[in-house]
């Protein structure tokens, strides 16, 4: 990375002159950024505002972040100077940020004993702590005292619950690690063992998942659950229990009279507790920060006295300054939620955690979904888990990249004089300066903007590492994505077994494209239609809605229990499909989902193309009494396909790069079968550890395949259409 | 009688296929109206309770200071994608006539690159990018952000381009440069009128462009008086739970001026989107 980002640099130097340093910015400005929203933010605003009042001269400027791109957006923007002097976010990130050097490390001082030394521990990192502990966040019961008289003390008592039909028991996300971490730790076993490897190993993680699974098949708990449904089932007393954090207390109806509990025992687990992974929020100073001293105290204010008081009252937090709960001991629900997180595991910090979770909520789904028995599905966890945590390549001695980037340039340099030298090509250079003056702007700006990005991305591609700390390593990522990780070639998850996916994806797709835009354009064609404006406008409007916001709502229709797909599928009193735990379902949903998307771009070319055949070919063939048949494969057929075939090209390469789609819809499901190159590349690069070399690596193949394909297609079929 | 049976026929496929196309559309309408996020296994995309509280909820953001954001973050919206139209326009137009009209040195080369821009996944290029931008002092601002959705929309915008080009007659230009034009003068004063459809509609791809783009913008972009629309939609899905009725609403109110567009161009776009002959 860091040679990469040299090599840009230096490109840059010699296309920019002068890199100035960053704008100096007013000393008093203390920038802060988080990623909170409702209350809680509300909460923050506040307590910003009397912070002010206490420190004259301090303005805190606070942004809020989307959280989806909060960690990426701090990774690139501290940095470079342009971050925040102070941030909030959870504890477990803190081993990436301290080694990415985005933190400072922060002294506990006057603080030191106000908060308890578990949580200072959750913010250090070889001896030094980088955060200030603000709050907890962890799972606890709530408990609809409509439903159910007395809180239950175990999970069997839930299940035990008689209820009428179609309330649950317990509302929780059972595929998610996460949510199901307190049953695991029941039975004594966490995500991640001692030393960070695989835990849920042996008879005990069986026990869980078989208990798990239990939960599901009996009813006990819905289906596919996710978070916004717990939520919905419990605010609506469909649900007489639910596991969930604080922030579900704001959503829920005032006439709902419900209590929080600590998560409930376990009695297979012979009456162990339920312990939740607890998250500490805090406070990080960054390391580029301006006003580092103004940041520090400003942390401090917010984590105890009045700061503290005003993130629990209003912002519902549950915090961590011991003082403050002597105030708010009164407050039951959030006592209850002190509690729970008390009774609770502080979530490893340990950097194999951010990779755990996939593996893990993989193998919890096998089991629900009866495709795998608990056993073979933690064991196949275990090998994917230790697939995305295997050692990277060793360091390659950057000498022979440099020489043969050399070597390259050279090659470059004496290829373009010896054309100069030729006088024929001096004379041609010289008659295209007019053309030149037309395209220069474009060049530049499309060389800077577009090319110079994607070739740094591309370079990125040799070399290894988590994060942004990276070494060179020569070609290791292709070997190693080419070999399948010196696995099964066409294993679980190799290149070769994604690309064939991602083959038989663009081809089904582009081929219902075309029939399903064509039939609709020859239909809309008719000379007396009526109502033919109406029907344009209404079919072209899945082009018209964002991709990212359709794509959920195509997620929400093929869910298992909730989804309108089953619904229709039940009115023809067809048994409810599993859409996402096969193969061949999820990747139908995930087509289906792109062809709505897809098929009016191809209707509007074809349609174009329509109006340019002339109208007396075809009553010509009239004439000569040619079916309708006959009439649209020997006339429109063969005069549609030149237009048609750029757009069909053009499609096709959109398509094999259909990354919303895939990772919205399917996500990958079942078990990563429905993964596409670019969606891999996308998971390498950011949910895997951060590999960006890997995911590089992914782009450029994908490049080359697209590159090599469109070049044969050209040549096969290259005379008939190559100029019109 | 044929003609009306064959016609029928017609209205039965249309209106299918209007129904596919509508059904998820309506579902999203139907979240956004219904003020509880109540899921329920139904067929119909009817909302339960309709009311527009989450229509309120998202125009109505206001800043700390009582400033309207969402107003703020419209024009913010409007603005940078109606500037990265034009600016895609007036990169791509020239760029798309020299390919059509002219043969020089490079063309090839050129047309190539362009094209292998478009099958590179930008999933590598986001960090780079960033740095470019920082070291042009272009981040967190409109005008960066402008640049880069531009210089994206750039590639297909030649394509489209030349192929409208290619489909004027030459003749044309050179009858005004009988006339005494400047082969620019007759480009601006002849050629450019005559290719007003492809032109609208290569306008309306690089405004969806920027219109819809949440990655980069949420990367560049670091306060919220600056945030784009789509920006603000991802903040109703947080790390826990989601405001999904809220990101509805949001989501359509997003959604209408681009259909708006799509209505006042749709002459256009059936004569005016020539794929434009990529060819390599």
């Amino acid at each position: 990375m860091r040679r990469g980002v040299t090599i840009g640099l230096a490109l840059l130097a010699l296309l920019v002159p002068g890199l100035a340093s960053s704008l100096a910015c007013a000393q008093d400005e203390l920038r802060v950024w988080h990623a909170y929203r409702g209350r809680e933010e509300a909460a923050l605003v506040e307590a910003a505002r009397a912070f002010e009042a206490s420190a004259p001269g301090v303005h805190v400027v606070l942004v809020a972040q989307p959280f989806g791109a909060y960690a990426s957006k701090l990774g690139s923007a501290i940095p470079t100077g342009n971050g925040p002097d102070l941030f909030i976010d959870t504890h477990d990130r803190v081993a990436a940020y301290q080694r990415a050097g985005l933190v400072a490390s922060v002294a506990s001082g006057p603080l030191e004993a106000r908060i308890a030394p578990e949580h200072w521990g959750a913010f250090r990192v070889a001896g030094e702590v980088y955060g200030v502990p603000l709050s907890l966040k962890g799972a606890a019961l709530y408990v609809n005292l409509d439903r159910v008289a007395a809180p239950p003390e175990t999970l069997e008592d839930i299940e035990a619950l008689r209820l009428p039909d179609g309330v649950f028991p317990l509302a929780m996300e059972a595929e998610s690690a996460y949510w199901t971490a307190p049953l695991f730790a029941a039975y004594g076993r966490g995500l991640l063992d001692d030393e960070g490897g695989w835990g849920l190993t042996g008879e005990p993680a069986e026990r869980a998942l078989t208990h798990l699974a239990r939960l599901v098949e009996r009813g006990v708990v819905p289906e596919e659950s996710t978070g916004a449904l717990v939520g919905q089932l419990f605010s609506d007393g469909r649900a007489a229990t639910a596991i969930s954090g604080p922030w579900l207390a704001a959503e829920l109806p005032e006439a709902l009279r419900w209590q929080v509990v600590p998560l409930p025992r376990v009695e297979g687990a012979g009456g162990a507790p339920m312990r939740p992974y607890v998250t500490v929020e805090g406070a990080y100073v960054s390391a580029e920060a301006r006003a580092p001293e103004a940041a520090l105290r400003f942390a401090r204010y917010l984590a105890t006295g009045p700061g503290a008081l005003l993130r629990a009252r209003r912002g519902r937090q549950v915090v961590t300054d011991r003082e403050a709960w002597s105030s708010l001991g009164s407050d039951g629900f959030l006592a209850r939620f002190r509690e729970a997180a008390e009774g609770g595991v502080i979530t490893p910090t340990h950097e194999n955690m951010s990779v755990v979770y996939v593996p893990a909520d993989r193998a919890i789904r096998k089991v629900m979904r009866g495709t795998a028995s608990p056993a073979e599905a933690l064991a196949e966890g275990a090998h994917r888990f230790e697939d995305l945590t295997r050692p990277l390549p060793d360091p390659v001695d950057p000498s022979w990249g440099v020489a043969a980037l050399g070597a390259l340039s050279l090659l470059l340099v004496v290829w373009m004089t010896a054309r100069l030298r030729d006088p024929e090509m001096r004379v041609a250079i010289r008659r295209s300066m007019p053309a030149y003056r037309y395209v220069a702007h474009a060049a530049l700006a499309v060389g800077l903007l577009v090319i110079l990005p994607l070739a740094v991305g591309g370079a990125t591609s040799f070399f290894a590492g988590r994060g942004t700390d990276m070494h060179f390593v020569g070609l290791a990522n292709y070997v190693d994505i080419l070999t399948a990780r010196g696995g099964d070639l066409l294993g679980h998850g190799s290149f070769w077994l994604t690309l064939l996916v991602t083959v038989l994806w663009t081809v089904l797709n582009v081929a219902l494209h075309v029939v399903i835009g064509v039939s609709l354009a020859l239909v809309l064609h008719r000379p007396y239609l009526r109502l033919k404006g109406v029907y344009r406008v209404l079919l072209i409007l899945p082009w018209a809605v964002p991709n990212y916001v359709t794509a959920l709502a195509w997620k929400g229709m093929f869910h298992r229990q909730f989804g309108a797909v089953n619904a229709i599928l039940g009115g023809f009193g067809i048994e409810p499909v599993s859409w996402f735990s096969h193969w061949a379902t999820a990747f139908g949903a995930n087509v289906a989902t792109n062809v709505w998307l897809g098929f009016p771009f191809m209707m509007v070319v074809t349609l174009g193309a329509l109006t340019a055949i002339p109208k007396d070919l075809y009553e010509a063939a009239a004439v000569d009494g040619a079916t309708a048949w006959q009439r649209f494969w020997k006339i429109t057929a063969p005069l549609l396909a030149p237009s048609l075939a750029p757009a069909v090209a053009m499609g096709s390469v959109w398509t094999f790069n259909m990354f919303n789609v895939v990772f919205l819809v399917s996500g990958g499901e079942p078990d990563g079968g429905t993964e596409i190159l670019v969606s891999e590349a996308y998971r390498w690069a950011f949910t895997r550890g951060n590999q960006y070399g890997y995911g590089a690596a992914y782009a450029v193949l994908i490049f080359v395949i697209l590159a090599i394909t469109t070049r044969l297609t050209a040549r096969l079929t290259g005379p008939s259409e190559a100029r019109r | 009688m044929r003609r009306g049976g064959a016609e029928a026929l017609a209205h039965v496929a249309l209106v299918a296929a209007v129904a596919f196309a509508l059904y998820p559309v309506l579902w999203v309408v139907s979240l956004a109206l219904s003020p509880t996020d109540a899921p329920s296994p139904s067929a119909l995309p009817l909302p339960t309770d309709p009311s527009t509280v989450h229509f309120a909820e998202v125009l109505g953001t206001r800043d700390a200071d009582g400033a309207w954001l969402f107003g703020r973050q419209l024009f913010n919206s409007v603005m940078i994608a109606t500037a990265t139209s034009l600016v895609a326009i007036a990169i791509a137009t020239p760029a798309a006539y020299a390919l059509a009209r002219f043969r020089f040195v490079g063309a090839e080369a050129g047309t190539k690159a362009l094209l292998a821009t478009q099958m590179f996944p930008g999933v590598a290029a986001a960090i780079p990018l960033y740095i470019l931008l920082d070291a042009l002092h272009l981040l967190d601002s409109a005008t960066g952000l402008v640049l880069v959705y531009a210089t994206t929309a750039v590639p297909f915008a030649i394509f489209q381009l030349r192929g409208a080009f290619e489909g004027i007659p030459r003749e044309l230009e050179e009858a005004a440069m009988v006339d005494g034009a400047t082969r620019f003068g007759a480009f601006v004063r002849v050629v450019l009128p005559a290719a007003r459809p492809a032109l609208a509609i290569t306008g309306l791809f690089a405004f969806m462009t920027a219109w819809n783009e949440f990655i980069l913008a949420a990367t560049f972009l670091s306060s919220e008086e600056s945030y784009t629309l789509p920006v603000v939609l991802q903040r109703y899905v947080g790390e826990y739970d989601a405001q999904w009725g809220a990101f509805a609403a949001g989501a359509i109110l997003v959604s209408v001026p681009v259909m708006a567009l799509f209505y006042a161009l749709q002459r256009n776009l059936v004569g005016g989107l020539t794929a434009g002959g990529v060819k390599g």
